[in-house]
């Protein structure tokens, strides 16, 4: 690979940009198979691999389910695992990520998200991830590359940390984000070598002056106290994200929170939204605040765990607010992420009017005019207090 | 080759007290095998009755590391484990020495559901042993039947009917797509020959890269037989030949075992209850067409004995 640049800024897509940062951490093993479209990944990390500019173990795997069956392997014996996919990818793993997260193994993962089958599609939307929300597994979202490649090392950190023990993914858009080419701000490996730190296993299997056992059947009398303490591991998570975000700011000068806003402060209307399609909300909300339009943005970055009071406090001013996913859920009232904030909201006495859009689904370019047409549409909400539609598809 | 007497001096690495059934032929093999090796081991095991009978939370049979983590992944999970150790001891973070790495698997585990995985791990030559115990069947889940369920017998699945006598396909000759990947040894053994199949798991545990044993397991609750006879039904699958005994040792067949006087299938299926259907006269063709298979299938391996397969 002939990527050189360490100080400065540096252009590559958003997939080399994943696997120069793997590069980077250089974790003990790597169980990966290939998947359009986070092919690249794999294939380059091999290619580290191949030149012995890593000294990382990868595992060709025949599956992702055998890809995730690997990495959980490895990481109970006490390696730094890591490992990329998408949406069929990730789906074929679903059983073994709550394997990976009940035994509380800090696999970290890219993923980047492609539409599920069926009709076969290979470009974004957020099925993939979405439909794996409840495994357990922490998720951070990314509107950019230089994101993308921030996130992974965060990822690590937060994963690793012993209040957490969680593993986490890192999502960001499948070519939208993975193929674009990006000029990005690249860390120094000492750097990055310094910020993730030794990884130190708890409880390996390599250990076998201590023989562990991993996987035992639990029943009525204890299934329900481990479950317990993985929701409690994953909600510490969050203050973790903080923490991490903040140190991440102090040493490389990017702050990352638990979200972004933009213009929210002052704004009467709001879109909430995921990964890249914020940069062009955000330039649809440049062109209404021209206008006196007092439109916002709230792009969550942390999903897993959901960080309720956090979003609730920093919408609850919004009058009227649309969620849009790009991904349905197929339960006929709206997406996940505005299941989710619309739950949040409910603690709040006054409560904005909250509308559920999907759009996008497949690919489909997400235009600012799009943006703008929600809007429009929030502001008639405002105006006069009504929501005709609370669930709709929209770009269609 | 060890004695007896050294086996029986070894510690127990799986101990007494697990929950698996009386004359259940998985602990013996178990017990056998771990003894194979004085390197210190780590063992993975799929799903099934030796998972679910030896590690009930608080409680586990394992003195070794262990780990299960799904059904259909033994042979990738061990993947994980083997790579983790070479990767670690190649930083000098674990220490530098020789270390085991087994999966089991029932025959549910790794003629069906696990057969990807473990084509995978062949494949790719991870240094480690994979070990079928082959009961003909889903016994965990209730006596379904899987792929390695003989011909005619019945299950839930397959059971005895009206109008269907039992299975109705030919057993999958698993050892075969094994030997096909052309991996430095594999063999089947049987428990009730301790001897063979203790020689053939040191011989496993020694090669460089893969290495496979699928072995009889004899299941006294889906065979419908007694528990006090599973040592004796395991030898005579042996002289049938039902179960021949042999090893592939770098792609030279070897017939470890011919039986002195060929015993009739019917003398091992006689006593199952998974058969009983078959002494019917209307479905005693059945009987006489496994037997024309295992004859035929044996001879096959008399003419390979020896050769290059």
């Amino acid at each position: 690979m002939a990527i050189t640049a360490i100080k400065g800024k540096t252009a590559l897509t958003g997939n080399s940009a994943i696997a120069y940062a793997m590069k980077q951490i250089n974790p003990d093993v790597c169980a990966a198979y290939p998947i359009t479209p986070s092919t690249q990944i794999a294939e380059e990390f091999s290619s580290y691999v191949a030149d012995g500019v890593v000294q990382t173990e990868y595992i060709t795997v025949e599956s992702e389910h055998s890809a995730m069956s690997a990495c959980i392997g490895a990481s109970a014996a006490g390696a730094r695992v890591m490992t990329a996919t998408s949406s069929q990818g990730l789906a074929l793993m679903w059983e073994m990520l709550y394997v990976a997260s009940g035994m509380r193994l800090p696999i970290v993962m890219t993923n980047v998200n492609r539409a599920l089958s069926a009709p076969i599609n290979i470009h974004c939307d957020h099925s993939d991830s979405m439909g794996a929300r409840d495994a357990g597994w922490i998720q951070l979202y990314s509107e950019t590359v230089q994101e993308g490649y921030d996130n992974l090392f965060q990822a690590m950190r937060i994963a690793e940390d012993s209040r957490v023990r969680i593993p986490a993914m890192v999502c960001l858009d499948g070519f939208i984000t993975s193929h674009a080419i990006e000029n990005i701000e690249l860390i120094g490996d000492e750097d990055v070598q310094r910020f993730v730190g030794e990884f130190k296993a708890i409880n390996p299997l390599l250990d076998v002056e201590r023989p562990v056992t991993y996987g035992a059947l639990a029943l009525q009398d204890t299934y329900m106290e481990f479950k317990y303490q993985q929701s409690q591991a994953i909600s510490r998570a969050k203050e973790v994200v903080i923490e991490v975000g903040k140190e991440f700011g102090r040493t490389f000068g990017r702050e990352y929170g638990l979200f972004e806003t933009y213009k929210l402060e002052d704004a009467d209307t709001a879109i909430v939204i995921l990964n890249s399609a914020a940069g062009t909300t955000k330039v649809a909300i440049d062109e209404l605040r021209a206008k006196g339009v007092k439109a916002g943005l709230l792009r969550p970055r942390l999903f897993r765990p959901f960080p309720a009071v956090e979003l609730s406090n920093a919408l609850k001013h919004v009058k009227a607010i649309a969620c849009l996913d790009r991904v349905d859920s197929m339960s006929g009232f709206g997406g996940p992420l505005f299941n989710d904030i619309r739950s949040a909201m409910y603690e709040l006495d006054a409560r904005p009017r909250i509308i559920s859009r999907i759009y996008c689904l497949g690919g489909r370019d997400y235009k600012v005019k799009d943006a703008i047409a929600v809007f429009d549409e929030l502001a008639n909400v405002k105006k006069t207090g009504v929501v005709d539609e609370l669930t709709k598809y929209i770009t269609i | 080759m060890t004695t007896l007497k050294e086996l029986s001096a070894k510690k127990e690495l799986f101990t007494g007290g697990h929950r698996l059934c009386s004359g259940c032929g998985i602990p013996p093999i178990v017990r056998l095998i771990l003894r194979s090796t004085d390197a210190p081991i780590v063992a993975t095991t799929a799903t099934g009755c030796l998972e679910v009978g030896s590690t009930i939370y608080p409680y586990t049979a394992w003195r070794i590391p262990w780990i299960h983590s799904a059904f259909e992944n033994a042979a990738a999970t061990i993947s994980g484990v083997e790579t983790a150790y070479r990767a670690l001891r190649k930083r000098g973070r674990i220490p530098d020495r020789d270390m085991k790495f087994i999966a089991f698997g029932g025959d549910g585990g790794t003629y069906d559901i696990g057969i990807q995985a473990l084509s995978g791990a062949l494949e790719r030559g991870h240094d480690f042993l994979y070990v079928c115990y082959d009961n003909g069947g889903y016994m965990n889940t209730g006596i379904q039947r899987s792929s390695a369920t003989p011909m005619a017998a019945a299950t839930t699945t397959s059971p005895a009917g009206d109008v269907i006598p039992g299975k109705q396909s030919w057993r999958k000759d698993l050892t075969k797509i094994v030997v096909a990947h052309d991996i430095p040894y594999a063999a089947q053994a049987s428990p009730h020959n301790w001897a063979d199949l203790s020689k053939k798991a040191e011989k496993a545990l020694k090669v460089k890269g893969a290495a496979f044993m699928n072995v009889m397991s004899p299941c006294p609750l889906g065979w419908y037989t007694k528990p006090e006879d599973s040592m004796k039904l395991a030898r005579l699958s042996v002289d049938t030949c039902y179960w021949p005994l042999y090893e592939v040792e770098d792609g030279i067949l070897k017939v470890t075992y011919k039986p002195k006087e060929k015993r009739p299938f019917e003398e091992w299926i006689k006593p199952q209850g998974r058969f009983k259907h078959l002494f019917k006269p209307e479905n005693a063709h059945l009987i006489d067409e496994s037997q024309k298979r295992i004859d035929l299938e044996w001879q096959r391996l008399l003419d390979l004995d020896g050769k290059r397969v």
